[in-house]
C-alpha cells in the first residue's frame, strides 16, 4: 500500500516540478546571455492564465483535435508512473519496462501529429512531418541504448536497472553506461524539442517543430500540451539521471532515504538543467536537414555502448 | 463422430454450398449466399482451430480422393492456430465483402468472384492441415490460382492484368522451389508423408538446399524482398476485402510454410539458417516500410506495410532458430511465439486497414490520397476503424501491434545471453533496424490517417463521401474488436501459443510468470509488462484529466478560422500534402530513393521573367528491383525466343517431341541404378 501511495506522490511531485523545471532553463539562459530574464515561477502563471482562458476551435478540426491534448498529457503522466523517480523497486515497475515508456511517448507523439494535421493549417501540417520524422530517427538510439541497458542489469525494467546500478557502483563509471548516457542525452535533447533541433523559443513559424504543431490550440487545451511537454522534460531528466547515476534513489521505504531521494532528485534536475542551458546557449539550431547527422552520431555512439557492454562483460 | 470433424465438414460444405450458390444465382442473391457461405466457412475454420487450440484435440483424416497417396489431414497446435487467423480475416472480410462486391454488379463477374472467393478460402483451411507433400502442394496451387482470378476481378484494366500476371509470374517461381524441397526432403518418394519426412535422416547439404529452397518458394509468397515486387502491385488492384484476406492471411501461408518446413520437418539447422530469416526480415521490414512512407496511393501504401510486417515476422522467426541452433530452448519458443503473435495481429490489423481503405474507395472512387481528406467528418466510424488499425499497425500500446512487437523486441534482446561475437554485432543491428522501422511506421501512418482522414477534403468526391453500408462497417468492427482484445490480452494469448508450439521441433512449451495479475514474463525474454494495465491506467487517467478540466478549468470554446497569417478564407489548396509529409524522410534517404526529377518551366515569349507555367513531376522507382529483374527478364525473353524455333506449328514435329520424350522417360526410369 506504501507503495501506490509512494507512486502517486511521486507522480504529484513530477507534476508539480515540470512548470519550474521549465521555467528554471529559461531563467539560466536569460542570465547566461546577460538577460535579466523571467522568473522561474513564470510557467506556473502561463498555465494558470491558459486554464481560464476560452478555446478557440478551428471549424476544420474534428474530434481528433479535442481528444489529442488528453491522450498526450494522459500517456505522459502514465509514463510517470513507470519511471522510478525517488525510490525502487515501485509496484508499477512490472506494469511496463522501458520499451512501454518509449511507445507510450510515442502514443503522445502521434496523436499530436494528427491534430496537428487536422485543422488543416500548413504549419500544423509542417510541424507534424518534422516531428515525425524527428521521432522516427530518434528511435533507434533510444532501442540501442535501451539494449545496452538490458545487457547490464539482464532487464528492461527501470526498477531493475537501477537497482542493479546501485549494487554495483563500479558499473556507473563503464564505458558502455557513459557511451549510453551520451546517447541518450543527445535524444532527450530531439524527443523533448531543445536545441538544436527544435527551438523552444522561437515564434518563426518555419524554423518550428513543436511549436508549429501545436500552433492551433489555445485556452485549456494548449496548457495541457505545455504541462505535458514539461513533463516530458523532467520524466527524461530523471531518466537520465536515475539510471546512470541512481545514487540517492532510495531502496528502503523509510522516511529518511526518501527525503535523502527527494533532495537527490532536485540535485540531478538542477545539474542537467543547468546543462541544458549552458549547451543551449552554446550551440546554434541546425538545418532541419543537418539533424540526422547529430542523431546518426548518437546511434553510433549507442551502438558502442552496446559493443563495449558485450566486449567488458 | 466427433466434434472436430464435424467442424471440418462444416467448412467443406459452406464452401462449396457458397461458391455453388454463388455461381449459380443471379444478382444479390448469389452474391450475398456467396458470402454466407463463406462467411459461415470461415466461422467453422475459427471454430476447429479454437476448439483444437484449447481441447488439444489432434484430427487425423486421410481420404483416398487424390492419386499416388490420397489426402492427408491432420490438426497440431501450429496449423491450429493458422486455422484461427484464416478464420478470423476471412470471416470479417467475408461480411464486409457482401456489401462491397455489390458495385461490380453488371460491370465485372460477380459469379467467378464468389465462387473464386469460396475456394480460395477453402484452401487456406486445407492447406495448413495438409500432412503429406501432396496434399500440400496441390492445395498451394489450388489457394494461389484462385487467388489469382480474385486479382483479377477488374479485368479490363492494365495494371491489374499486369499485376496479376506478375503475381502468376512469380508465385510459380516460388512453386517450382517448393516442389524441388519437397522432393529433396522425400528423398525422390513422392508420397512421402510429413511423418516419414520427420524422421528421414538427410545429409547436412540436402538439408541446407531444402531450407534454402523453402526460404525461396515461401518468400517468395510472403513478399520478401527481393521477392515483393508483385505484392504491391497485386494488393492495390484486387477488390479490397480480397486485398484485406491476401495480405492479412495468403501471405501469412509463406510463413506457415517457413515453420512447418525449416522447425517441424526438419527439425531446426544451424545458426545461418536462423541468421539468413532474420537478415531477410530486417532489410524487408526496413525497405518495406520506407518506400510505403513515399507512396500516395493508399492501397499500395498498406501493400508496402504487409512487406514490412512480414519482415517483422520472419525477424521473429529467425531469432527463434538461431536460439534454437544454440540449444536455448526458452529463447527460441519467445521468438517463435513473437512471429506467430505478429502474424495473428497482422491478419487483423491490415484486414482491418484494407477494409477501410476499401470504404474510402468505395466512397470516393479513388486511391490517391493526394485527393482525399476530411472523411472524418463524413466517415465517422470507417475514421475510428482506420485510426485504430493505424495506430494497432504502429505499434502503439495498448493495442496487439504493440504487443507482438515487445515480444519480438525481448527476443532480440534476450539473445544477448548468448556470448558470441557475431551475436554482439548482429543482435543490435536488429533491434535498430526493427526500431527504425516501427518509427518510419509511426510516421506513416499518422500521413495514412492524417491525409485521408483530416482536415478539408481535397477533392469534390472526397467532400461528397458517405459512410460505408452497414455490412462493411461490421466486418470492420469485428476486426477493431479483435485488434483491442489481442492487445489488451498477452498474458492470455503468449501461453496458449506457446503450448502450440510445444512439442514442434523438441521446443518446450513457453513457461509465462505472472505478477499483479496480467503483467507477465516469458522465458528468456528481460522485461516484463501489462498492456491491459497500461490501457486501465491511461483509461483513469484521461478520465481524471477530463474530469478535473470540467471542474476547475474555463469551458468556453468558441468556434474560429484556421490561423492563416491573417488571410481570410482558409482552402484546401493550403494544406499540407503527403508528398510534402513525407518529404523531409525523402530528403534524408535520397540515397535510397533515387528519385527522378522532371521541371518544365514555360517562359512568357516577351521575357525570361514571366512564367507562364511550371510543371514539376518527381517520381520514385525501387531501383534495386530494375538493377534485379531486368537481367531476369532478358535471359527470360531470349531463352522463350529460342524455345519458340520448336514450335513450328506442325503436328508431325509434335508427334515426333512426343514420342522422344517418351523414349527417353522409359529408359531412364528402366535405368539400372
Amino acid at each position: 500500500m506504501t507503495g501506490f501511495l509512494l507512486e502517486a506522490a511521486q507522480v504529484l511531485l513530477a507534476l508539480a516540478l515540470a512548470p519550474g523545471l521549465v521555467g528554471l532553463i529559461r531563467w539560466m539562459k536569460a542570465r547566461l546571455q546577460n538577460r535579466r530574464g523571467a522568473p522561474v515561477r513564470q510557467p506556473y502563471l502561463e498555465l494558470r492564465k491558459l486554464f481560464r482562458k476560452e478555446v478557440v476551435l478551428s471549424t476544420n478540426a474534428s474530434w481528433i483535435f479535442r481528444a489529442a491534448p488528453f491522450v498526450v498529457f494522459a500517456s505522459t503522466v502514465a509514463v510517470g508512473f513507470l519511471v522510478p523517480l525517488l525510490a525502487v523497486p515501485l509496484p508499477f515497475d512490472e506494469v511496463g519496462d522501458l520499451l512501454v515508456v518509449v511507445y507510450l511517448l510515442l502514443l503522445g507523439t502521434f496523436f499530436l501529429a494528427l491534430a496537428g494535421l487536422d485543422p488543416g493549417s500548413a504549419f500544423g501540417g509542417m510541424g507534424s512531418s518534422r516531428e515525425m520524422t524527428v521521432a522516427a530517427l530518434a528511435e533507434p538510439t533510444l532501442a540501442v541504448a535501451i539494449f545496452a541497458l538490458a545487457l547490464g542489469a539482464g532487464s528492461t525494467n527501470l526498477g531493475q536497472i537501477v537497482g542493479r546500478t546501485m549494487a554495483d557502483p563500479l558499473a556507473a563509471v563503464s564505458p558502455g553506461h557513459l557511451l549510453a548516457f551520451a546517447a541518450l542525452f543527445i535524444v532527450m535533447l530531439a524527443e523533448t524539442g531543445r536545441l538544436p533541433v527544435d527551438n523552444p523559443a522561437t515564434h518563426l513559424e518555419l524554423t518550428m517543430i513543436h511549436e508549429a504543431m501545436v500552433l492551433e490550440y489555445s485556452g485549456r487545451y494548449l496548457a495541457l500540451i505545455e504541462w505535458a511537454a514539461a513533463l516530458k522534460l523532467l520524466i527524461f531528466f530523471a531518466l537520465l539521471g536515475n539510471l546512470f547515476v541512481p545514487w540517492g534513489v532510495a531502496a528502503t521505504l523509510t522516511p529518511t532515504a526518501l527525503s535523502l531521494a527527494v533532495g537527490a532528485l532536485l540535485v540531478k534536475l538542477v545539474v542537467l538543467a543547468a546543462a541544458v542551458a549552458i549547451f543551449e546557449t552554446r550551440v546554434a539550431k541546425l538545418r532541419l536537414f543537418r539533424v540526422p547527422e547529430l542523431l546518426s552520431a548518437s546511434f553510433v555512439l549507442a551502438l558502442l555502448a552496446v559493443t563495449s557492454s558485450f566486449l567488458l562483460r | 463422430m466427433t466434434i472436430a470433424s464435424w467442424l471440418l465438414y462444416i467448412i467443406v460444405g459452406a464452401h462449396a454450398l457458397g461458391a455453388l450458390a454463388a455461381l449459380g444465382l443471379r444478382g444479390a442473391a448469389g452474391r450475398v449466399l456467396g458470402a454466407t457461405g463463406a462467411g459461415a466457412g470461415s466461422l467453422a475454420t475459427l471454430g476447429l482451430g479454437a476448439w483444437c487450440l484449447g481441447t488439444g484435440t489432434v484430427l487425423a483424416i486421410t481420404a483416398p480422393i487424390l492419386p499416388l497417396t490420397g489426402l492427408a489431414l491432420r490438426v497440431d497446435g501450429v496449423s491450429a492456430f493458422f486455422l484461427i487467423v484464416a478464420g478470423v480475416a476471412g470471416a470479417a472480410a467475408s461480411v464486409y465483402g457482401a456489401a462491397y462486391s455489390a458495385h461490380y454488379e453488371g460491370r465485372y463477374s460477380l459469379r467467378l468472384l464468389g465462387a473464386m472467393w469460396n475456394v480460395l478460402l477453402l484452401s487456406l483451411p486445407i492447406q495448413v492441415l495438409a500432412d503429406n507433400a501432396l496434399t500440400f502442394l496441390m492445395t498451394w496451387e489450388v489457394m494461389s490460382l484462385s487467388a489469382y482470378f480474385l486479382v483479377l476481378t477488374e479485368h479490363d484494366r492494365r495494371e491489374t492484368v499486369r499485376a496479376a500476371n506478375w503475381y502468376l509470374v512469380v508465385t510459380h517461381a516460388g512453386f517450382a522451389a517448393l516442389v524441388a524441397a519437397f522432393l529433396l526432403l522425400a528423398a525422390g518418394d513422392p508420397t512421402a508423408s510429413f511423418a516419414a519426412m520427420r524422421s528421414a535422416v538427410l545429409a547436412p547439404g540436402t538439408r541446407d538446399a531444402v531450407f534454402v529452397l523453402a526460404l525461396i518458394g515461401f518468400g517468395a509468397k510472403a513478399g520478401i524482398v527481393p521477392l515483393h515486387v508483385w505484392l504491391p502491385m497485386a494488393h492495390p488492384v484486387a477488390p479490397s476485402h480480397v486485398s484485406a484476406l491476401m495480405s492479412g492471411v495468403v501471405i501469412k501461408m509463406g510463413v506457415y510454410g517457413l515453420l512447418r518446413v525449416s522447425l517441424d520437418l526438419l527439425g531446426g539447422g544451424p545458426a545461418w539458417w536462423g541468421g539468413l530469416a532474420l537478415g531477410v526480415g530486417a532489410v524487408s521490414a526496413l525497405l518495406g516500410v520506407l518506400y510505403a512512407l513515399m507512396e500516395h496511393d493508399l492501397k499500395r501504401l498498406l501493400a508496402y506495410h504487409s512487406i514490412e510486417n512480414v519482415g517483422i515476422i520472419f525477424m521473429g522467426l529467425g531469432a527463434g532458430l538461431v536460439f534454437q541452433s544454440y540449444g536455448l530452448p526458452a529463447l527460441a519458443t519467445l521468438g517463435f511465439v513473437a512471429g506467430l503473435y505478429h502474424t495473428l495481429n497482422h491478419a487483423c490489423f491490415k484486414g482491418l486497414l484494407f477494409l477501410g481503405a476499401g470504404s474510402v474507395l468505395h466512397a470516393t472512387h479513388t486511391r490517391n490520397m493526394e485527393e482525399l481528406g476530411g472523411l472524418i467528418h463524413r466517415m465517422p466510424r470507417t475514421a475510428v476503424g482506420f485510426l485504430i488499425g493505424a495506430a494497432a499497425i504502429s505499434a502503439l500500446p495498448p493495442l496487439n501491434g504493440f504487443a507482438s512487437e515487445w515480444l519480438v523486441f525481448q527476443a532480440l534482446l534476450g539473445g544477448s545471453t548468448i556470448p558470441r561475437a557475431e551475436i554482439a554485432v548482429v543482435m543490435p543491428i536488429a533491434v535498430a533496424m526493427l526500431a527504425l522501422t516501427s518509427g518510419l511506421a509511426v510516421a506513416c501512418f499518422v500521413k495514412a490517417f492524417g491525409i485521408t482522414f483530416l482536415a478539408l477534403p481535397r477533392s469534390a468526391e472526397a467532400a461528397q463521401a458517405q459512410e460505408a453500408p452497414l455490412a462493411m462497417q461490421i466486418g470492420m468492427g469485428a476486426l477493431v474488436l479483435a485488434c483491442v482484445a489481442l492487445g489488451l490480452a498477452p498474458f492470455f494469448v503468449v501461453p496458449v501459443l506457446g503450448s502450440a508450439l510445444g512439442g514442434v521441433g523438441g521446443l518446450p512449451t513457453a513457461s509465462v510468470e505472472f505478477s499483479l495479475g496480467t503483467s507477465f514474463r516469458v522465458a528468456g525474454a528481460v522485461g516484463q509488462m501489462s498492456p491491459l494495465l497500461v490501457a486501465l491506467g491511461l483509461a483513469l487517467l484521461i478520465g481524471l484529466t477530463l474530469g478535473s478540466l470540467r471542474a476547475f478549468a474555463d469551458r468556453r470554446l468558441r468556434p474560429g478560422d484556421t490561423w492563416g497569417c491573417g488571410r481570410i478564407g482558409h482552402t484546401a489548396r493550403m494544406e499540407y500534402t503527403a508528398t510534402a509529409f513525407a518529404e523531409p524522410l525523402r530528403r534524408i534517404f535520397a540515397e535510397l530513393y533515387r528519385p527522378t526529377q522532371d521541371l518544365s518551366i514555360d517562359f512568357h515569349p516577351a521575357s525570361r521573367y514571366f512564367v507562364e507555367s511550371i510543371e514539376y513531376r518527381s517520381a520514385i522507382h525501387p531501383w534495386f528491383e530494375q538493377a534485379l529483374y531486368t537481367p531476369v527478364l532478358r535471359l527470360l525473353r531470349g531463352a522463350a525466343h529460342r524455345v519458340r524455333r520448336l514450335q513450328a506449328g506442325s503436328l508431325h514435329l509434335y508427334l515426333t517431341y512426343m514420342t522422344i520424350v517418351l523414349v527417353v522417360l522409359l529408359i531412364v526410369a528402366r535405368w539400372p541404378r
